[in-house]
């Protein structure tokens, strides 16, 4: 009977210890999957009690965490408010977080393995955990020039340094407090989150990387690459440019925006027919290049990829797969699928800008522990060599030719030579085109290329232009990045 | 002469009665300190309530320690610490978790609850007295063999009492409580007590009959097909148990109880093989057939999908519990469902982290040893295959709903042994340690009678020899 007790014995020991392996594994090696889960609410009840680290411009926190005095000790506030919302982000108690705030969320609340021997001296020291620091590529004076211009509009503003890809302003109207749903008022913040999502205009997204648009006219420059980089193009090479081109396999021709032909005659030089934005010359070449070259072209400038992951929710920009011949000449232009987002437009010109290459757009500089140690710094990274030096030189001539003499004058910057590209896309009848503007100066050693897209600027419709409307920003922009 | 007296002092057991009463004192400490940690942590203050508190474990602790003194003194002394130490950090917790729904209530605007921990603390009272009777009432653990038969009737009645109609209760899915004079109670819990009694004082009768040589198939020793008699009932009831009272944990229980004692009592592994093939059997047709079962599997399967379910609740406060956990008052438990019944081993997990949690799950292992080391040490087959009975249901429960809380097994409705809010289980178990400690008295005293240890007997007995 003893040696049966006694092998129950040992069989309840080895239940025993199998509990306790199991709580191993879950307590030990599981545990930061599952604290990482979104709906976890413990994690986000104590996360929301971290001294998380501050969003900083240059030296100037535009987000930071306050002695609160209530249950949650902190709290969040934005002095950058509105106009580096759609960049920072919201750390919301009800809602989440949004931006750099989600991105960077294990660096601000210090939980980053990076921060990890920091986090154990916290513990043995019995200091409450503090996060590190942020601080972001964006230049301030360049922030609030595209914020400003957009006042009254709907729309957004990318401004990158071409040489590195550090992205200088990120701008999207209309924005949004992230103060209000900071708040500890629960109550507030609820009624705030409910307008703000019930808006039509969608003051949560940020229009910059967000959304896609048809990219219209700017688009042109990438028909333009693809011609130059064929090697059967030329700027001086002469194509068909009439009023109206008939397409095949339709019955819908191709038509100038002002319905005239471009530059007075029934063929232009590529220099000219992008100086007059021709669609009838740049959906002939697009038909004669074919499909498939201008979708290497654009994917080479950085469509079809993600293009910044310091972001959530980032739309990766498209060239429409497969198209026919009608839908080539369209897609030359901007219209029919292709669709973009503003940063996408950005990396176009600063790819020009840069020699032909296109470097990844990055937000984050650096981040730093709060006794101010790096822990990272970005170095920037080159994504494709879109075109040779050759080609990115003479496109930089076309658009200068642009801003001087075409569509682009409004764009122009005493004492600065700028290049660029005006675009006007239509969609429907029932809504206003969007009007883009894409440059980059000073055109021969450029320091900024910028996008602007005005989706909705409460205006009529005749009189919207990307030159008219989007170049004006763009220079202020500009202006503000060379000014400093 | 002097080598004589040696030899006779190492034969007389010691009663270790003082080795109890600082194990007690640590307990106790451990308790008190959880507590006041708590209130320090949570409201900025030692509690108010502390003295009441520490009077009241410290004091029921002290009159059982008097108890065994006065009538059960060679009784194990490691059991009734380990018991008192997971009643009072059970009572802290409840009172950890009262306090965070109040918290979470004023929050809200409510008006919190009534606190849950002054009802835990009266019923462990009533606990204590349960176990006084045990020790004071029953000289001699073999007296019970006279009640086998009117314990299993007992059993049974208690068994199916959540059945009748106006008297029974359905509570999350299982019905398993009765509810009478506005009060609930879990009559398993005590059925459980009454079973092992039964099985025992049956199995020493018919032990030898179920010894018989069987056949011999594949090197193990099957019993005859004429004796599967026993085993077709138990578990013809277990599965009762799971069917009509939707709760597969007191069904497992029942079931392996009484295959343990059976193999115990008769040495034949084929018992545990075939009862193992019958409970899977069973096991499977219950998933296959029940719905309230199959649902329990598929929520153990993926505990993510359910939002707002009580384990996966419970497994992030564990994981948020960590290595090191949280802290008495420092994490969230209250966020839990039944955080301070079913799932009160999640709540410790997630404040004492894995440490506290292993430490806890060693102190039921200590429990459950010196149960069977009762039943080793123990003189007559009743008593032992009772221990061995007492000390597994022990195991079994401890395993069931902390490995359905951990996420091993699936989640049964069983109440964790001294923690969890909830009168009946408490008491039962109180019940348990009170048998097991009567039976390791008898185990442990020496065969001649003798009074406990002192210079007088040793010196009677030094002249005897």
């Amino acid at each position: 009977m003893n040696s049966a007790i006694r092998r129950l014995a040992v069989a309840a020991i080895i239940l025993m210890l199998a509990l306790m392996a199991n709580s191993t594994y879950l307590q030990a090696f599981r545990a930061n999957e599952i604290n990482g889960r979104n709906d976890n609410n413990r994690v986000r009840d104590s996360q929301f009690s971290v001294n998380r680290g501050p969003i900083l411009i240059g030296s100037t926190p535009v987000a930071q965490s306050k002695p609160s005095g209530d249950r949650f000790k902190y709290q969040r506030t934005y002095a950058g408010g509105q106009v580096y919302a759609p960049v920072t982000g919201f750390y919301s108690y009800l809602f989440g977080r949004g931006g750099i705030e989600l991105t960077m969320n294990a660096e601000l609340n210090g939980s980053d393995p990076s921060m990890a021997f920091r986090r154990i001296i916290d513990v043995i020291s019995n200091r409450p955990q503090q996060g590190g620091s942020v601080t972001l590529t964006l230049n301030a004076a360049a922030q609030q020039a595209a914020y400003n211009g957009l006042a009254g509009k709907t729309g957004a503003v990318v401004a990158i340094e071409p040489k590195t890809g550090r992205i200088l302003a990120m701008a999207s109207r209309p924005s949004y407090d992230p103060n209000l749903l900071a708040s500890h008022d629960t109550e507030k913040v609820g009624s705030a989150w409910k307008n703000l999502n019930a808006d039509k205009d969608k003051p949560l997204s940020n229009r910059a990387v967000q959304e896609l648009y048809p990219p219209g006219s700017t688009f042109k420059l990438v028909t333009a690459a693809a011609a130059l980089s064929s090697g059967k193009y030329t700027p001086e090479s002469k194509v068909n440019s009439p009023a109206e081109l008939p397409l095949p396999q339709t019955t819908v021709p191709l038509v100038n925006e002002d319905g005239k032909n471009c530059g007075g005659s029934n063929s232009a030089t590529l220099t000219i027919a992008l100086r007059y934005s021709c669609n009838t010359a740049f959906g002939t070449v697009g038909m004669a290049l074919g499909a498939d070259a201008l979708n290497e072209q654009a994917a080479k400038f950085g469509f079809g990829a993600r293009p910044l992951t310091e972001l959530p929710s980032v739309a990766t920009s498209q060239f429409p797969g497969d198209p026919n011949e009608p839908q080539t000449a369209q897609s030359a232009i901007g219209q029919f699928d292709v669709r973009a987002t503003p940063l996408q437009m950005a990396m176009v010109a600063a790819g020009i800008a840069n020699k032909g290459e296109v470097m990844k757009p990055y937000l984050v500089q650096n981040v730093k522990t709060p006794d101010l140690k790096t822990v990272s710094e970005t170095k920037p990274e080159s994504l494709h060599q879109a075109v040779t030096p050759q080609v990115a030189a003479q496109l930089t001539a076309m658009m200068v030719d642009v801003v001087n003499n075409g569509t682009g004058k409004p764009g122009r910057i005493d004492g600065v030579q700028v290049a660029g590209k005006t675009g006007t896309a239509q969609t429907s009848k029932d809504r206003p085109p969007f009007a883009w503007f894409t440059a980059f100066a000073p055109a021969n050693d450029p320091k900024v290329a910028v996008a602007v897209l005005i989706e909705d600027a409460n205006i009529a419709r005749n009189d919207i232009a990307g030159g008219t409307l989007a170049a004006p920003i763009a220079k202020k922009v500009m202006e503000a990045v060379l000014g400093q | 002469m002097s080598i004589a007296s040696t030899s006779v002092i190492q034969i007389i057991p010691r009663t270790r009665r003082g080795v109890e009463l600082l194990l007690l004192v640590i307990a106790i400490a451990v308790s008190v300190g959880a507590y006041v940690n708590i209130g320090i942590t949570v409201q900025n203050a030692v509690p108010a309530s502390t003295g009441y508190y520490a009077a009241g474990i410290g004091l029921l602790a002290l009159i059982a320690h008097l108890a065994l003194r006065y009538r059960a003194p060679y009784a194990d002394p490691v059991l009734l610490p380990c018991a008192v130490l997971l009643n009072g950090l059970g009572v802290a917790m409840i009172h950890r978790i009262d306090l965070g729904l109040a918290i979470v209530a004023e929050a809200k605007g409510k008006v919190p609850k009534a606190p849950a921990a002054p009802q835990q603390i009266t019923w462990t009272a009533v606990g204590i007295v349960l176990f006084l009777v045990v020790i004071l009432v029953i000289r001699d653990h073999r007296r019970l063999q006279a009640l086998t038969y009117t314990a299993g009737l007992v059993g049974l009645l208690l068994l199916v009492l959540p059945l009748i109609p106006g008297l029974g209760v359905n509570l999350n899915g299982a019905r398993i409580w009765i509810r009478l004079a506005g009060m609930s109670f879990q009559p398993g819990e005590f059925a459980k007590i009454c079973l092992v009694v039964f099985f025992a004082g049956y199995l020493v009768v018919k032990r030898d009959v179920l010894t018989l040589a069987g056949h011999r198939f594949l090197g193990l020793d099957l019993p005859r097909a004429r004796d599967l008699g026993p085993i077709g009932i138990a578990w013809a009831v277990s599965l009762g148990v799971l069917v009509f009272e939707s709760d597969l944990g007191s069904s497992l229980l029942f079931f392996g109880l009484f295959l343990f004692l059976l193999y115990v009592s008769t040495e034949r592994a084929g018992w545990l093989i075939i009862g193992g093939l019958l409970f899977v059997g069973g096991a499977y047709f219950a998933y296959m057939t029940f719905g309230h079962v199959h649902r329990r599997v598929t929520d153990w399967l993926n505990p993510w999908a359910i939002d707002g379910g009580q384990v996966k609740l419970g497994l992030m406060g564990q994981a948020w519990g960590g290595i090191l956990g949280r802290g008495l008052g420092q994490g969230h438990p209250e966020a839990t469902l039944y955080a301070n019944s079913d799932m009160i081993i999640s709540s410790f997990a997630e404040e004492l982290g894995l440490t506290g949690l292993i430490a806890i799950l060693l102190v039921y292992t200590l429990i459950i040893e010196r149960g069977l080391r009762t039943a080793l040490g123990c003189r007559d087959i009743f008593g032992k295959l009772i221990a061995t009975g007492l000390a597994m249901s022990f195991a079994l429960q401890v395993f069931v709903i902390v490995g359905g809380v951990t996420g091993l097994i699936p989640l049964t409705g069983l109440a964790t042994p001294f923690m969890a809010l909830g009168g009946t289980s408490l008491v039962a178990n109180w019940a348990i340690i009170a048998l097991l400690l009567r039976i390791s008295d008898q185990a442990r005293r020496p065969q001649t009678p003798a009074a406990p240890v002192s210079d007088e007997t040793i010196a009677m007995a030094v002249q005897k020899a």
